[in-house]
């Protein structure tokens, strides 16, 4: 089996090590559940054929094919441990090199499910808050050798201060109150999140239940009875005049609206109750709930970006919202950290400077789009209109002055997307990146440039035809895209801000703050 | 940078037009197999289905891979990774060295026999993290990546 070391892909010229043997009976084993689905199809598959032998045979042949590609896999998987970094080569007929710097490994887990451990294995994760989920994960190896190589590793990077993102649950001592929200402050964020949700549940559990209900309730007639039976008829609604009708259907209409504004303000208790954000010497804190409280720490260093958010009505009022967009490891269902959901400028932008994040120095920093964008936006909508109006006029006899209604559909869009570009800003000073957009939900972004990860010009076919770029900065946990940019702007933008990214490495940001 | 394909770009190995050409062809050969046997099904006069299918399959299948060809390109800095392409959906993007957190070099069939492979470098996050060159000799991807890894190594020290 030497003889494997055939094509390594890798240009080292060392084979590197495999993992233990053993790993593939451990493996074998606990994949036996997986195995069943294929066992039972095999044995449903046979089982008209009146030969029980074979039946047991079939099993086997699955049995023995899983342990076969499992030996393949082992047999094309080596890693190697190298001066300045750790390689894996795997893969049977595709084969991927990964190269993990020692700079970039967070942290090593070792992990001992029972029946590994039985046989004194290991499995050994080296985790560096990359792109994907499972970085390099070595299954199984003997718990000698994941020792060695979590040494190993802890040894080379000893030269290197690391910031261990220590477990948060530590009381901490010198917490700071940066935010709190009192009563009534949840009573108001609760009257703006007006909602009509609790329709579409209850909607959603009549038809979940709707065996159990003695009528089905999408019988309109159904209800005009039940009205009838207590009295009401479309007769007595005709009856009571047409200020009558008016009042009922007032009564109606702030019913339902007073249903939304109740149950916003009852969504809102529950979740953003007692709500405060503390700063500690290990980053943001959030406290928050009525009856699950949540209790959520993020370093401080983890902030990639902050959202500023407002509505057109609580805009008015003064109210905003602040998230920050962080890198989304820990907390999976959240990429973005809800630091305030409802507080003034002056709150959110102290916030912000607690996260390293300034507030901006003016609008004069901003700068509008090129209109063309949306122009273009608009010209691309017209031909569509046009073959609907076409399609109109062939095959439903439509007379030409009707379909010329469908035009209103374009003066709407042109509407919208003029309302989208008088908000859109974008600009940059020394250190960080704006991008302003929505004229219903106003969205502002700002992101220092150090946190940049990549820049990507990008442009499309019309786009390119007039000189129109999009520049895309990639940020752990999200993007930023400036649009509607002269590729000239473009170029220059990201000729500034990478000279700047460029120097800092990554490591050693996320170290310092 | 001048406006047009700027010249310092690195071009991709030629084998990728060859590489390119036989995974495309693969991997729409299901169709010209549809189109054959609708042709032999005698639905429709002979060769409505069969000659339009195969113009369009020897032009995505030949023609397309050369011009794709033509819009790759790769600049390798002293501290950052340049990838453009694309012509129609053009794309132009960097990466500094000091943000790549792992690095893959990746071989498929086809590209071992033409001695070819795939460069990944993956930076933090999730969204838009993954930065791919196809196309580059073997020998160069290994290159590239010892020097995007050295040049991280030197970041720290």
């Amino acid at each position: 089996m030497n003889q494997s070391t055939h094509d390594p892909i890798d240009g080292t010229g060392q084979d590197g090590a495999r993992l233990h043997i053993s790993g593939l009976f451990v493996g074998f084993v606990s994949g036996l559940p997986q195995l069943l689905i294929p066992v039972f199809a095999a044995v449903f598959g046979v089982r008209k054929s009146d030969n029980p032998a074979l039946i047991p045979l079939i099993i086997a042949a699955v049995l023995i094919l899983s342990l076969f590609f499992r030996w393949l896999i082992w047999l094309r998987f080596r890693y190697h441990v190298g001066a300045d970094d750790i390689r894996v080569e795997k893969g049977i007929l595709n084969r991927t090199a990964r190269s993990i710097p020692y700079e970039r490994i967070q942290d090593v887990s070792i992990e001992q499910k029972p029946l590994a451990r039985m046989m004194g294995l290991s499995e050994v994760k080296f985790e560096t808050g990359g792109g994907d989920g499972d970085d390099a994960t070595l299954r199984f190896v003997t718990l000698e050798e994941a020792n060695r190589l979590r040494e190993l590793i802890r040894a080379r990077k000893a030269g290197v201060a690391v910031a261990q993102d220590v477990a948060p649950m530590v009381e901490a001592e010198d917490a700071e109150t940066i935010f709190a929200m009192d009563g009534q402050r949840v009573f108001i964020l609760g009257l703006y999140s007006f909602s009509l949700i609790i329709f579409a549940v209850l909607g959603g559990l009549a038809q979940q239940f709707d065996f159990l209900l003695p009528f089905d309730y999408w019988d309109l007639k159904r209800w005009a009875g039940l009205a009838v039976e207590s009295g009401v008829s479309v007769n007595t609604l005709n009856g009571v005049g047409i200020l009558g009708q008016l009042i009922l259907a007032f009564g109606a209409f702030s019913s339902l609206i007073f249903i939304g504004l109740a149950s916003g303000v009852v969504r809102t208790y529950l979740r953003e109750h007692g709500f405060r954000l503390t700063q500690t010497s290990k980053g943001f804190r959030r406290q928050r709930g009525l009856l699950t409280l949540t209790d959520v720490v993020m370093p401080t260093h983890r902030v990639q970006a902050a959202v500023v958010q407002t509505g057109p009505i609580r805009k008015r009022r003064g109210w905003h919202s602040l998230k920050f967009v962080s890198l989304a490891q820990d907390s999976k269902e959240e990429s973005n950290y809800v630091a305030a959901p409802l507080a003034t400028l002056d709150e959110v932008w102290r916030i912000a400077a607690a996260a390293g994040i300034d507030a901006p120095d003016g609008d004069e920093r901003l700068r509008n789009g090129a209109a063309l964008h949306w122009i273009i936006q608009l010209l691309l909508l017209v031909p569509p209109l046009l073959v609907a109006m076409a399609a109109l006029m062939l095959f439903a006899d439509t007379p030409f002055a009707t379909t010329l209604l469908l035009l209103l559909l374009l003066v709407l869009a042109a509407l919208l997307l003029w309302c989208d570009w008088r908000r859109y800003r974008f600009g940059l000073d020394d250190q960080q990146l704006y991008l302003r957009r929505g004229w219903w939900q106003q969205q502002f972004t700002l992101a220092p440039q150090l946190k940049v990860q990549s820049i990507e010009i990008a442009q499309g076919p019309f786009a390119r035809r007039f000189g129109l770029a999009s520049l895309r900065f990639g940020i752990a946990g999200g993007t930023l895209e400036m649009v509607a940019l002269p590729l000239s702007t473009a170029r220059a933008i990201r000729t500034v801000v990478m000279e700047k990214v460029a120097d800092v490495d990554y490591s050693a940001i996320n170290q310092s703050r | 940078m001048t406006d047009d394909a700027p010249p310092e770009l690195t071009p991709l190995d030629p084998a990728f037009i060859t590489t390119s050409r036989i995974a495309t062809a693969l991997g729409l050969l299901p169709f010209v197999v549809g189109a054959g046997v609708l042709e032999f099904a005698k639905l429709l006069p002979p060769g409505t289905f069969l000659v339009p299918v195969l113009l369009a399959y020897a032009f995505v299948a030949y023609t397309v891979p050369a011009r794709k060809y033509r819009h790759w390109g790769y600049d390798m800095g002293t501290d950052r990774l340049r990838v453009v392409r694309g012509y129609m959906f053009y794309s132009d993007t960097i990466v500094p060295f000091g943000r790549i957190q792992h690095i893959d070099v990746d071989q498929g069939p086809i590209d071992r026999r033409y001695g070819l492979a795939k460069l990944t470098v993956h930076t933090a996050g999730n969204h838009n993290s993954t930065v791919t060159l196809p196309g580059l000799a073997h020998a160069d991807a290994l290159a590239m990546r010892e020097t995007i890894r050295a040049a991280i190594r030197q970041d720290m020290l």
